[in-house]
């Protein structure tokens, strides 16, 4: 199929419709951020629009250097977690029969139907001392007493890792289920162990869909906020819980949106990031 | 839309020409017009329901006034929201319960309608603090509930009732403690400031917040859950999981009704009262519905049924009540409430905020 660059205006319609979306929900409210960003807060009240500097100013301190540190490596790390254990994952269930593959989908999408509410508190019950799972190991005589498996970073991890799964298996599916199954049995043909053609065949054609999968659990790891309090200490809060305590708790709207617009500055920087250094592995 | 019909057409006439019009009709406030109702923001979850069974049914056979109860989420969120509408001229709720710190921002921006207190018969029983006024002496806001918060602990972990704030601080209780997660709903630098401090008066200065402060990051290792949800710390206290912490006297009683094991102590520093003003959003023009329905809440019987049934502390003086003593106990104590400083929260809200979040995150 041999395309055409477009000529007229009416080739250019079907671009329309996205076109109008995109400034409607995107374009519109994120730049009402950005305005909001530098307007003057009254501490008494809510903010009057002027030009400042100060919410940015803010910002630039050491603490919420750290926090939005910590923000970014919870998301990185959540987002390697995920992509680990999904790729395998999906990849032995495109080996699976038509009807499994249906099920282990059906059961994946009904996660999704679970709210971050629901998930923190099922996954604080499971860590807890009274009701947990440790409860199960000292029944089994692999425990003495129950614990506390919470407020710990590896209870924030594991939540957010069950939170972000089925959303990094989803994505990953239709790639992988795609995938020639022709250079598999070239590689096996040329003497290649099941797990040697996994990792030396199918993990580099996947790259693109890897790199893409790692940056949209990124950015959707990035916006939690709720599993973080309920499952991790202060010291275990994103920047998006701060956020939230300004806009919410302290109608602070100038300062949220400030640290809102640098958060995504950063996390873009970092995604364009990623794509620079694909392209130019690529290109070698 | 009221002058439309009454003046021009009748209701009749209106309600003819709508079956033409399908748009008019698509307006049931046209439809409802002569209907009187109002619409009454209230905290969700345990408050809306015991103001949906014990106070607004009575309210609109008393008066004919409907009512409709809006779910609104505390911290300032539904203050954010009013003011939002308030400037598209729209009410989410005409009236609504606030707190005192978002009674006061809202102020700032003239969002409450001034209230004509000659409409309240039992304005001169009002104890003074339930009374929030403009700089100017307009009247912002009513008492609309008050409330304790506690020291409150699981009795199967502490076989004994902890007696004094100071318990927090204690050693042994590493890692066991619920603490709201806000300088302003946890009210915890006031407690710091009476329990160690001589008063709250020490927070008059930065010296003396700063000192608070201090005192206050010693109890950082104890805290095992900073809270911004009830729910997360209630569910963890009648567990056992974490046994001790500050929390909401009435909902602490409820449980113990439940026969849940807890316990809600009036430290001998006092417990922290706080309150919910009744305020009337600029946009409203349901004025004269919401005088009426402020008039109902402030009498002294409503005040008893509040008591009884939903475990507020009541409004009025002491004297006019009709609870007996052992009813009075039990919403209240007679030792001298800690008041949480308001005008902290909005006149150095940003300083205190920031100090507060790096000393329980940092």
């Amino acid at each position: 199929m041999r395309r055409e660059a477009p000529k007229s205006f009416a080739d250019y319609t079907p671009l329309l419709f996205p076109g109008l979306m995109l400034v409607v929900f995107f374009v519109v409210p994120f730049s009402t951020m950005i305005a909001v960003s530098f307007f003057k807060r009254n501490p008494a009240g809510f903010y009057t629009p002027d030009f400042v500097i100060d919410n940015y100013a803010r910002f630039l301190t050491t603490f919420f250097a750290g926090v939005l540190g910590f923000s970014l490596m919870l998301a990185v790390l959540v987002a390697v977690c995920c992509v680990s254990i999904a790729f395998p994952f999906t990849y032995l269930l495109t080996k699976r029969s038509r009807r499994a593959q249906t099920l282990w989908l059906v059961g994946l999408l009904s996660v999704l139907s679970l709210s971050e509410v629901i998930i923190g508190f099922a996954w604080s019950t499971l860590f807890s001392q009274t009701a947990g799972i440790t409860n199960l190991f000292v029944a089994l005589g692999l425990m003495d007493k129950p614990v506390a498996l919470l407020p710990t970073f590896g209870a924030v991890l594991a939540g957010m890792i069950y939170q972000a799964l089925p959303y990094t298996i989803l994505v990953l599916y239709p790639a992988l289920v795609r995938l020639d199954p022709t250079l598999l049995e070239a590689a096996r043909t040329l003497g290649a162990s099941p797990v040697k053609a996994f990792f030396n065949v199918v993990t580099p054609a996947l790259r693109n869909t890897i790199v893409a999968t790692l940056i949209m659990v990124f950015v959707f790891a990035l916006g939690s906020y709720l599993l973080p309090q309920i499952l991790g200490r202060p010291r275990h809060w994103t920047l998006s819980v701060l956020i939230t305590d300004q806009a919410i708790y302290q109608s602070n709207m100038p300062f949220a949106a400030a640290m809102a617009v640098f958060l995504v500055l950063i996390s873009l920087a970092l995604v364009g990031l990623t794509l620079l250094v694909g392209r130019r592995e690529n290109a070698l | 839309m009221n002058r439309l019909i009454s003046t021009q057409v009748s209701r009749r006439s209106v309600l003819g020409a709508g079956l033409a019009t399908a748009g008019v009709l698509a307006m049931p406030s046209i439809l409802r017009a002569q209907d009187k109702s109002l619409k009454v923001g209230v905290y969700g979850g345990y408050f809306k329901k015991s103001f949906d069974e014990h106070v607004f049914p009575d309210f609109t056979k008393a008066t004919g006034i409907a009512v409709e109860s809006v779910a609104e989420p505390t911290g300032e969120a539904w203050l954010v929201q009013l003011e939002q509408a308030a400037k598209a001229g729209q009410a989410p709720a005409d009236l609504s319960m606030m707190s005192q710190t978002s009674t006061l921002k809202g102020q700032s921006t003239e969002l409450w309608t001034p209230l004509d207190t000659s409409k309240f018969k039992h304005y001169g029983d009002l104890l003074p603090r339930f009374i929030n006024k403009y700089p100017d002496g307009r009247v912002a806001g009513i008492g609309a509930v008050a409330w304790w918060i506690t020291l409150v602990s699981n009795t199967d972990v502490y076989k004994e009732a902890p007696t004094s704030w100071a318990a927090f601080w204690d050693k042994a209780n590493e890692d066991k403690l619920g603490l709201l997660a806000l300088a302003s709903n946890s009210f915890l630098l006031e407690v710091t400031a009476k329990t160690f401090m001589g008063g709250t008066n020490a927070l008059d200065t930065e010296e003396g917040l700063n000192k608070a402060f201090e005192k206050l990051a010693e109890v950082k290792p104890n805290v095992r859950l900073w809270y911004r949800d009830e729910a997360q710390f209630e569910q963890a206290l009648k567990s056992g999981e974490i046994p001790m912490g500050q929390y909401y006297h009435d909902v602490t009683g409820l449980a113990i009704a439940d026969g849940f094991h807890v316990r809600t102590t009036f430290p001998k520093e006092g417990g922290i009262q706080d309150s919910g003003n009744w305020v009337l959003s600029r946009a409203s023009t349901k004025v004269d519905e919401a005088h009426a329905f402020i008039d109902y809440m402030s009498q002294p019987s409503m005040q008893g049924v509040m008591s009884r049934k939903v475990g507020t502390t009541p409004t009025l003086k002491k004297e006019v009540l009709d609870l007996t003593p052992a009813e009075f106990a039990s919403v209240s104590s007679d030792i001298e409430p800690i008041i949480p400083r308001y005008d902290l929260y909005t006149s150095k809200a940003d300083w205190i905020n920031q100090k507060w979040t790096e000393l329980i995150v940092g």
